[in-house]
């Protein structure tokens, strides 16, 4: 339930805070701040610019591959900011470029990924993009392989449940990720020993071109959850503050010890699967076309504005220095060298190359 | 207590080695966590964990759900956090539902993240033939993954090195699939010293010396190779007799000493032929060697076919056909 606290949008800081605005009394939710709230809109306006200047380097012929997010905007970054940041641990997949940004990831880490640079932190150029390797910041190795995270996620569940240490994951997927047995082997795992693990499936109802229909024969991914003994729970995942609200709760469960949670945030896929897919071939322009009526961002801003917490004015600053970002972003991951030759035999051991 | 035991025995099994090692290593490190389908109160079906869930609990003796994917994929995700993961796939014939998680996971997972993540994790998994186990207990399946950077590949010929390179496996800083061969588990007793040693992962061990011909094998085929030298040693063939113990990275060094010092070779794996293992050893002969080679490589191993359930000792290589093999290429 939301509280009713009050909030000095005056006192905010001075990065996010709007120009004289008066004092009021607004309702927000449990757990988010004026400030925070604002901080949240910000990441998805980036990951947005990020998203596209991805596919307009891609269409420029100047990187091989780009996959966006765009349309799953509100549930990654409302899930990343119900965690603790610095102390839980994501286990994402491919689509999950806000959750990163909202997680730590910088726009120029972001750039030199999709460059594939060698200074690319997250797999200095060896990975696609959007794979991310951040342990610094909690962000675990993805694999382009449905599912099979699924199962590290519960492992690293269970160390930190050994070690008694009070760390939640969060182990997002599609919805085609539920028909893997790996998925269902993870989580059976993880409800056997009630681990402190978050699923979040991010339905955005097509995997490449098949639709949920061919998927499942069920309406709902969280429906499954009641195989394997834990709440499932689903949430309007293009809605911000509704899903944050679900993964918090979620995320209490797993840290007081009551083990799962399967949220299932019905999203939806704006763009193609990836740049080397149209979605032309498998669904009209019309439902293309209508998705857009539930794009994330332009709903949220609504929200923050209803409520006086933005006005157009920092939505249009807010705006340009996220492009700003982006656009240095680019120009200096651009500049930055690719991997040499030498570079291809590290790390195959911890001891270095094979022969 | 355990280890009190052990330091009682001069000659132990593979089974006591195997298990010696275990508990010496969840003694010293707390990190060390052991995984698998009916290790705990069962000990395992072939006993290498029975008693170990009284001494360490069920937090660090785990009893999985039958799910080998889930087994190979949690186990990941703790060596992932930082744990050292030791996992039992019942049988290696099992293997393969978890098999991806083993070569696009656990392999790959240090390359792909430039050396952020590590895996040190050991799949330990029983192999082989020649127990009347049929299709899917009796195979041995080394080259799928040794054909995958990333993994190393461990295969034990006798209890002494099944302890030492059990533990120079789980304090490895990469995923180790280690491969026990079954049909030694109890037939077969060696001096185990009590007390932590390890046997280092990359070094072959010469297990007979000679100077004719060279037979390399590694696993439950040493005593078959042991067997078949005896045989030649009567007609005054002396054949030295290398036992590889790992696969993967493989001792490139004694190879070559023992190549340059009898010119034949003979390579006897268990495998189907085709794509085998012994097939990577002859070509890296044929590549770095040929000068000293007096004959042909020739390869013994079993046929291109699934493993036989009657058939068994027919598909299995035995010590008359390594003889056969040996005098075609010291008659070449």
């Amino acid at each position: 339930m939301p509280a009713l606290e009050e909030e000095s949008l005056a006192n905010a800081s001075n990065d996010l805070s709007m120009k004289s605005e008066p004092k009021i009394r607004v309702s927000l939710p449990e757990g988010l701040s004026a400030e925070t709230l604002r901080e949240m809109y910000g990441r998805m306006v980036l990951t947005r610019l990020c998203d596209d200047r991805a596919f307009a380097l891609n269409r420029q012929g100047k990187i091989p591959f780009a996959a966006t997010c765009q349309g799953h905007e509100a549930a990654q970054v409302a899930a990343a900011y119900a965690l603790k940041r610095g102390t839980d641990w994501v286990v994402p997949y491919y689509r999950d470029t806000a959750l990163a940004l909202a997680y730590g990831v910088t726009p120029r880490e972001q750039l030199m990924c999709l460059f594939a640079r060698k200074d690319d932190i997250f797999s200095s150029g060896r990975q696609f993009p959007n794979h991310y390797s951040v342990p610094d910041r909690k962000i675990a190795s993805i694999s382009s392989i449905i599912a099979a995270h699924v199962t590290h996620g519960v492992g690293m569940a269970l160390a930190f449940a050994m070690r008694k240490e009070p760390i939640v994951t969060l182990i997002t997927f599609g919805e085609g990720s539920t028909s893997e047995g790996e998925w269902h082997e993870a989580m059976n795992f993880a409800g056997i020993h009630q681990l402190p693990v978050v699923f979040m499936c991010e339905n955005n109802e097509f995997a490449i071109s098949v639709p949920q229909k061919l998927q499942m024969a069920v309406a709902n991914v969280a429906d499954r959850a009641a195989a394997y003994g834990f709440p499932g729970v689903i949430c309007d995942g293009t809605d911000v503050v509704a899903t944050y609200s679900v993964v918090r709760e979620a995320v209490e469960r797993a840290r007081s010890g009551d083990g799962p949670t399967l949220v299932e945030a019905k999203v939806y896929r704006a763009m193609s699967h990836t740049s080397d897919d149209n979605q032309l071939t498998y669904r009209t322009q019309d439902e293309v076309d209508a998705l857009k009526a539930r794009d994330p961002i332009p709903r949220f801003e609504a929200w923050l504005k209803d409520r006086g917490l933005l006005d157009d004015a920092t939505i249009k600053q807010m705006k340009q220095q996220a492009q700003a970002e982006v656009d240095e972003a680019t120009d200096w991951a651009e500049a930055q060298p690719p991997p040499t030759e030498a570079d291809l035999y590290t790390h195959v051991y911890a001891s270095g190359p094979l022969s | 207590m355990a280890t009190a035991q052990v330091a009682k025995q001069t000659q132990s099994t593979m089974v006591q080695a195997l298990q010696s090692a275990l508990v010496e290593e969840m003694d010293r490190d707390k990190d060390v966590v052991i995984l698998g389908e009916d290790i705990g109160v069962r000990g395992g079906v072939f006993l290498i964990t029975e008693g170990l869930v009284d001494k360490f609990g069920t937090d660090r003796v785990i009893d999985t759900p039958l799910a080998e994917a889930g087994i190979i994929g949690a186990a990941v995700g703790m060596a992932l956090y930082g744990l050292r993961p030791v996992a039992e796939i019942q049988f290696i014939d099992f293997i393969f539902p978890g098999f991806d998680l083993l070569v696009t996971e656990a392999a790959k997972i240090r390359y792909r993240s430039a050396g952020q993540f590590g895996v040190p994790m050991v799949i330990r998994s029983p192999y082989g033939g020649g127990v009347r186990g049929g299709s899917y207990h009796s195979q041995s399946p080394e080259a799928y993954f040794v054909a995958t950077p990333g993994l190393k590949v461990v295969v034990p010929s006798n209890p002494y090195d099944a302890k030492g390179l059990l533990i120079a496996s789980i304090r490895d800083p990469d995923p180790v699939v280690f491969m026990e061969p079954k049909k030694i588990y109890r037939s077969v007793k060696s001096d185990v010293p009590a007390g932590t040693y390890e046997v280092p992962l990359g070094k072959a061990a010469v297990v007979r010396e000679g100077k004719h011909a060279s037979l390399i094998t590694f696993g439950a085929m040493v005593p078959v190779a042991l067997e078949a030298a005896d045989i030649m040693n009567k007609d005054g063939v002396e054949v030295e007799v290398v036992d590889l113990r790992t696969l993967q990275p493989y001792d490139t060094e004694a190879i070559l000493q023992t190549v340059g010092k009898t010119g034949h070779v003979v390579l006897l794996q268990e495998a189907p032929q085709i794509g085998g293992y012994s097939g990577e050893i002859a070509a890296f002969i044929a590549e770095n060697a040929i000068e000293y080679l007096e004959g042909p490589i020739v390869r013994v191993g079993g046929w291109d076919t699934a493993f036989p359930y009657a058939l068994e000792k027919a598909y299995m290589p035995n010590p008359n056909r390594v003889v056969r093999a040996l005098k075609k290429t010291l008659n070449f």
